[in-house]
């Protein structure tokens, strides 16, 4: 072959790879560092095999710096992420802003009535899906049978405020620190808030009565919030208000922890053997509820999958989507990780798998407390908002965790349940006033 | 008798100096053995002998490699210094050698500009960058840590240069030397020291700065700071990979900051005792 005919076959060569790649598109997903999504990411290969013509990009944020740069991006129309990694707090703020692409007619083998009620709902506005559920959790009972059983308490499968303070004394040993309960206290609406919403919904308790004013000097806040003190202060931890969800887990896989009320995922990492003394000693319960009071918390939340309006690649988008959340997804998982991994909370055939059941002893208390959780309506009394531990409304953010600093100080000792109730009062109140809720 | 106590308070000095540069040293040294435990060992309690696993370093690198934010690191924090030098070496001069009535305003008003929270003009600069295809780029994020960091490069320079007395650039005056010449073969040799310990400063604050650098870059441009980040979970506990994260994204400016202490220290205390 003469040079020139080499030139000749290797400029060819390169210009019907670079139509190869210009026909390419390339999606840029925005996620966390959570063990599913690393999962999902590791996938990558087996959609790009099925999507030659769509390849990947991935930028793994921390949580609250991805809602950060999430929020800037929509807010500025910069297009700099096509698929994002949201929750049921953010799905119905910003798909009634239009910052979401509605998610209808995701293919015919994605059946969507197969998604949990309480996940679509939560993630629907007006009928319409704006993201798709990739795990989803509620919020459970985690207790050790063993120190139950040598303490000679029963935890029913649905119990009340008092069997939890019962089996939390009996099973107090701070001498060889085991602390009876342990429970989130550091401050911040996703942290000590979300728990505290939810105890307070099963106490009865509501945020904000039908004209916006808040109710934290009812009677059923102030037990809450009594009861939750004397549990910690009498039962849980040292230094328990600077304990989120990461520090607790930590706490009840070393074993010092009687039990542990908090989000139903971490069912799957306190009974990994690899991650946990007491792996094959958990039993669960479901969110306790107040004598005379039907009403489990309502804790709900789902990590989805959502398109912003501003991206330019809604139809790729869509595809990676329709295949991350879809059953086949949820096999693949299975065959390379076993049903374990499978992503929990989205889809009632998961629940319905033998394999599943028999892989993972947190699945039917899991699915239980899903089931229970009611998003719509998360107080027994009448309620001008919407979500379960948390309000939707953008104001949340700002003023739960405001609120989550008085109970974490009262918590700490530097105030009581009355004053920082109070502190509570006042404090939403000016801000409800100022965003123009109460007129 | 006399020498003896000035043994004993020497190696009293030593022993105290020795116990806060530990004190200093040990969260950095606590990541680097934490990153050497397993998962369990990471959570299980304070424990400073590591089981010497490498498992974390090799999730960390195949989740995210890493060359490419490493090299990001290194383009930005010296281009971005390099950038800021050549902008603050003559406004330094200037000030230092023709001062008006003015110049202590201008470097008052230049510190100020610190003075004011990065995300109070997130939403202008985000905007800007957008509109001007800098985001995520390289160049972008060279141009915004120049930006940042100039006022302590200018105020640095400024005052090494104060040091230096005025009659030496007089005399290269006199000998026919132009403005050029003056602050290339005669000012800057003579603040070599002081130049020098601006740029590793300055190389050290590009490098962990984590602010723009994580909200101006996606995937192309993303530094070690994104890198991090991205190793930070909120469901799950995940020490020994986000120290091994860590570990992977200090170390290169732990060794520079090594080799070049002493031309540190001398040009941080450069012109400090008279």
């Amino acid at each position: 072959m003469s040079l020139k005919r080499m030139i000749c076959a290797t400029t060819a060569l390169t210009i019907c790879a670079a139509a190869a790649q210009a026909q390419e598109t390339t999606i840029t997903i925005a996620t966390v560092n959570n063990g599913d999504m690393i999962r999902m990411q590791s996938m990558t290969d087996a959609f790009t095999e099925a999507h030659p013509d769509i390849a990947l990009e991935w930028v793994t944020l921390e949580e609250n710096i991805l809602r950060e740069r999430v929020t800037t991006d929509i807010a500025t129309q910069g297009g700099q992420y096509d698929v994002l990694t949201i929750g049921t707090y953010e799905v119905p703020i910003w798909a009634k802003q239009q910052w979401l692409v509605p998610l209808e007619d995701m293919g015919d083998d994605y059946d969507v009535d197969d998604l949990l009620p309480a996940v679509r709902d939560a993630l629907s506005v007006d009928g319409t899906l704006y993201a798709a559920p990739f795990y989803g959790e509620s919020a459970m009972v985690m207790y050790r049978t063993d120190l139950a059983e040598a303490a000679g308490v029963t935890i029913p499968d649905s119990p009340t405020w008092t069997d939890i303070k019962a089996a939390a004394e009996a099973m107090t040993d701070k001498d060889n620190e085991v602390y009876g309960i342990c429970l989130r206290g550091k401050p911040g609406w996703g942290e000590n808030m979300a728990f505290l919403t939810a105890m307070a919904n099963s106490y009865g308790a509501r945020w904000f009565d039908m004209d916006w004013n808040p109710q934290f000097e009812s009677e059923e806040w102030k037990a809450a919030l009594t009861d939750y003190l004397d549990l910690m202060t009498n039962y849980g931890p040292p230094g328990a208000s600077s304990n989120g969800f990461n520090e607790n887990l930590s706490l009840f896989q070393q074993g010092k922890c009687g039990m542990w009320i908090d989000a139903t995922v971490a069912a799957s990492f306190v009974t990994d053997p690899e991650n946990s003394t007491v792996a094959d000693q958990v039993g669960f319960a479901q969110f306790p509820n107040k004598e005379g009071v039907d009403n489990h918390g309502n804790w709900l939340w789902a990590w989805s999958l959502a398109i912003p309006a501003s991206s330019q690649k809604q139809d790729a988008a869509k595809d990676f989507i329709a295949w991350a959340t879809s059953k086949g997804y949820t096999e693949l998982v299975a065959e390379k990780d076993g049903w374990r991994a499978a992503p929990p909370g989205t889809r009632t055939s998961l629940y319905e798998n033998a394999d599943y059941q028999a892989e993972a002893p947190f699945a039917e208390m899991t699915l239980t407390s899903m089931q229970a959780a009611n998003t719509q309506k998360s107080s027994v009394q009448d309620i001008p908002y919407t979500g379960g531990q948390f309000v939707a409304i953008p104001e949340f953010q700002g003023i739960g965790t405001a609120v989550g600093q008085q109970f974490s100080a009262a918590l700490a000792g530097q105030s009581s349940a009355e004053d920082a109730l109070a502190a509570a009062q006042s404090n939403v109140t000016r801000e409800m006033t100022r965003a123009g809720y109460i007129k | 008798m006399a020498r003896a106590v000035s043994r004993n308070t020497k190696i009293g000095w030593t022993i105290a100096a020795w116990f806060v540069a530990l004190l200093i040293f040990f969260p950095i040294l606590y990541t680097i053995i934490t990153s050497l435990k397993t998962e369990q060992e990471a959570i299980s309690g304070f424990n400073l002998i590591p089981s010497f696993s490498l498992s974390s370093y090799e999730t960390v690198q195949s989740q995210n490699n890493y060359w490419r934010p490493f090299t990001n690191s290194v383009v930005i924090s010296v281009g971005s210094t390099v950038l800021a030098l050549i902008v603050a070496i003559p406004a330094a001069w200037a000030m230092a050698f023709s001062p008006t009535k003015r110049t202590k305003d201008i470097l008052m008003w230049m510190l100020s500009t610190k003075m004011m929270p990065a995300v109070a003009v997130l939403v202008p600069i985000y905007l800007i960058f957008l509109k001007t295809g800098l985001m995520d780029t390289r160049i972008g994020l060279v141009i915004i840590l120049m930006l940042m960091n100039l006022p302590i490069v200018v105020w640095m320079l400024y005052t090494y240069f104060r040091e230096i007395p005025g009659e030496i650039l007089e005399a290269a005056r006199m000998d026919g030397a132009s403005l050029r010449d003056e602050i290339l073969y005669v000012l800057t040799p003579m603040a070599i020291p002081g130049i020098a310990s601006t740029l590793l400063l300055n190389i050290i604050l590009a490098w962990n700065e984590a602010f723009w650098t994580i909200q101006l870059t996606t995937t192309n441009a993303a530094p070690l700071s994104a890198f991090i980040a991205s190793f930070s979970s909120p469901q799950g506990l995940f020490w020994a990979k986000l120290s091994a994260a860590s570990t992977m994204a200090i170390a290169p400016i732990l060794i520079l900051g090594w080799f070049s202490q002493k031309q540190l220290v001398r040009g941080l205390t450069f012109g400090a005792v008279k």
